[in-house]
């Protein structure tokens, strides 16, 4: 068993985000369906964690906690999704190739357990990231 | 009596549904139910009567905190600040309407400003593929009525566009397509085991990344040639037998989404695509289509095109020209060199979508959100005007996916004194040009209610 797992990460859209961005950023609807990362129950076990942990996702530009869940569709081994929206776009890096879109599909995550981690809203990762969280949920 | 209003237009996806059915109450303000709307569209039309809904401009104070101001204010303050930039962005419009999108391009040219829409971070590689390779495309009535093989690659409708497949790509029965679903072929290429994926009777679990590797194999072996025993992590034998079942299609349909254009390759990924496509027009016939994401993302496509020549990407900082050049003047690029100097985000979530890198470079400058909802961006701006929500609050024309245009209609009114987008940007152009002393322009070709009548003139 690994503490770390590198793992190849794609962020897109789920039915679940698009319903729940809907009725509001800010509501708990949302924080339940985009700060997860789905990936394989193997690559679970590489890193000792059970569905349901806190993992902490590193990419080359920041990290984010969030809770690892088995795929709401089929992902395989070595491959992970976080679903688009303020989570996922802490770790996706702004490079563009010269075409305008950032790579929000296929760059490499360090995924490693952080039970004793707290997720933190959509509020305080964007607020926060500008200097303008002020504290409370 | 609550009335049903018919064939009301959906502000969600690029289906841009427009079969929705919904029930008004007695004093037409409130929306007490909808029919055949997919959950995200019946969501939104729920959400307009939220009763935390910002209905007047915003200011940040400070201390932090938000005041509210009239709209006068918020007027002339982004008009103050739009000519006080020396290159302003104006990015959005993934959720507005083209009479909207038009009006907004009058004030960026006024203000010298970099225009830029949501394909920028969408569908802007495939843009430059068109550009360079062409657009065999159809609309979706065609789909409908005559695809009987149907790819979808790195596109997956069932979460993101819910109703396409029912209304458009697999399910309807059309003129050609008696059968419906037992008529098609459905090929689906995706690394992972989509909703979509499982719909089809071939998927093809590509190795993520390797889309082009794929694509490359496929029109190898439709030009006759040999290829190795496994490409992108498909087996020889699964890729002969898609592209026979393409070659005995009578008319085979690619759909094609994010999978292609946020991944390495970018545009190469879809210029292949068309080539593709062209080659299999040798053994049948086929066609291509972008999966677009918002009801009207194809509007300022169509819009600024017609304005300026270009699509999406826009600099007017220079004054006497418009040019384009993604990777220089995209919004994220020039986010992250730090570029501009003040940043609008209208009808979109900058702060949601963006790299978060690219936002903390954009809140160094004045930012300010047109929106009619509280999101990220709107909780990060110094300055956030609410405005109609398009397609409940407010008719308009929007572009759905294959470009074909549709008038969406209003079915409740707005809250009170709420600009729409529309009115929203004359009122700051017309402030612009007070500022300036400069006599504003409208055109009455264009029926503008601010352009002169014949007689006045």
């Amino acid at each position: 068993m690994k503490d770390k797992i590198i793992l190849n990460m794609i962020t897109q859209r789920a039915i679940e985000e698009g319903q729940a961005m809907e009725k509001g950023k800010t509501t708990r609807e949302y924080f339940e369906a985009c700060s997860v990362v789905e990936m394989n129950p193997e690559d679970m076990k590489r890193i000792g964690i059970w569905r349901n942990t806190n993992v902490r996702v590193t990419s080359e530009v920041g990290s984010v906690i969030v809770k690892a869940i088995e795929p709401t569709q089929f992902c395989p081994p070595g491959l992970a999704h976080i679903r688009q929206g303020v989570w996922a776009n802490q770790v996706v890096p702004p490079r563009t190739q010269s075409t305008g879109t950032p790579q929000y599909s296929g760059f490499p995550v360090t995924i490693e357990p952080a039970i004793n981690e707290k997720i933190k809203t959509a509020l305080e990762l964007v607020q926060g990231a500008v200097g303008l969280w002020k504290g409370g949920n | 009596m609550p009335k049903w209003i018919t064939q009301v237009g959906c502000p969600y996806c690029g289906s841009s549904c427009d079969d929705i059915e919904v029930l008004v109450s007695d004093d037409g303000k409130k929306i007490l139910e909808t029919r055949n709307a997919c959950v995200i569209g019946n969501e939104i039309f729920h959400h307009v009567s939220s009763p935390d809904r910002p209905k007047k401009p915003r200011m940040r104070q400070p201390d932090g905190n938000f005041k509210e101001i009239t709209y006068d204010e918020a007027v002339d303050y982004t008009a103050k600040t739009l000519l006080k930039s020396k290159k302003p962005l104006i990015y959005g419009f993934g959720s507005t309407n083209c009479e909207g999108m038009s009006a907004v391009a009058r004030v960026a040219e006024k203000a010298g400003a970099v225009l830029d829409n949501c394909a920028s971070i969408c569908h802007g590689p495939s843009f430059l593929a068109i550009f360079d390779n062409g657009y065999p495309s159809c609309t979706l009535g065609e789909v409908k009525n005559r695809a009987d093989v149907v790819l979808f690659w790195g596109c997956n409708p069932m979460h993101a566009h819910p109703r396409h497949t029912s209304r458009y790509s697999i399910f309807p029965r059309g003129f050609f397509t008696t059968k419906g679903q037992m008529q098609r072929t459905i090929i689906c290429i995706d690394p992972r085991e989509t909703d979509t994926a499982k719909l089809a009777n071939i998927h093809l679990m590509i190795k993520q990344g390797h889309d082009y590797d794929l694509f490359d194999a496929f029109r190898t072996v439709l030009r006759g040639h040999d290829i190795p025993a496994e490409v992108a992590g498909i087996k020889k034998d699964q890729i002969l037998e898609a592209v026979e079942k393409i070659k005995k299609g009578r008319f085979v349909m690619i759909f094609f989404g994010m999978g292609c254009c946020h991944t390495d390759g970018r545009n190469h990924n879809v210029d292949i695509a068309i080539s593709l496509t062209r080659d299999i027009n040798s053994h049948t016939k086929a066609s291509i289509m972008a999966m677009r994401g918002h009801y009207n993302i194809a509007g300022p496509g169509q819009v600024w095109s017609w304005q300026f020549g270009f699509p999406y990407c826009l600099d007017l900082s220079k004054g006497t020209h418009a040019h384009m050049n993604p990777g220089e003047t995209s919004s994220v690029d020039l986010a992250m060199r730090d570029e501009v100097d003040c940043f609008m985000n209208v009808g979109t979530d900058a702060g949601a979508h963006f790299p978060i890198d690219a936002i903390k470079h954009l809140k160094k400058r004045p930012f300010i959100t047109v929106d009619p909802n509280i999101c990220m961006a709107s909780e990060i701006s110094d300055l956030h005007i609410p405005v109609r929500v398009v397609g409940v609050e407010e008719p308009g024309i929007v572009y759905r996916m294959d470009n074909v245009p549709i008038q969406f209609k209003k079915v409740v009114d707005g809250p009170e004194g709420v600009p729409s987008d529309e009115e929203l940007f004359d009122r700051i152009y017309e402030r612009m040009c007070e500022l300036t002393e400069t006599e504003p322009i409208w055109l009455p070709s264009r029926e503008h209610a601010k352009a002169p009548t014949a007689a006045e003139q």
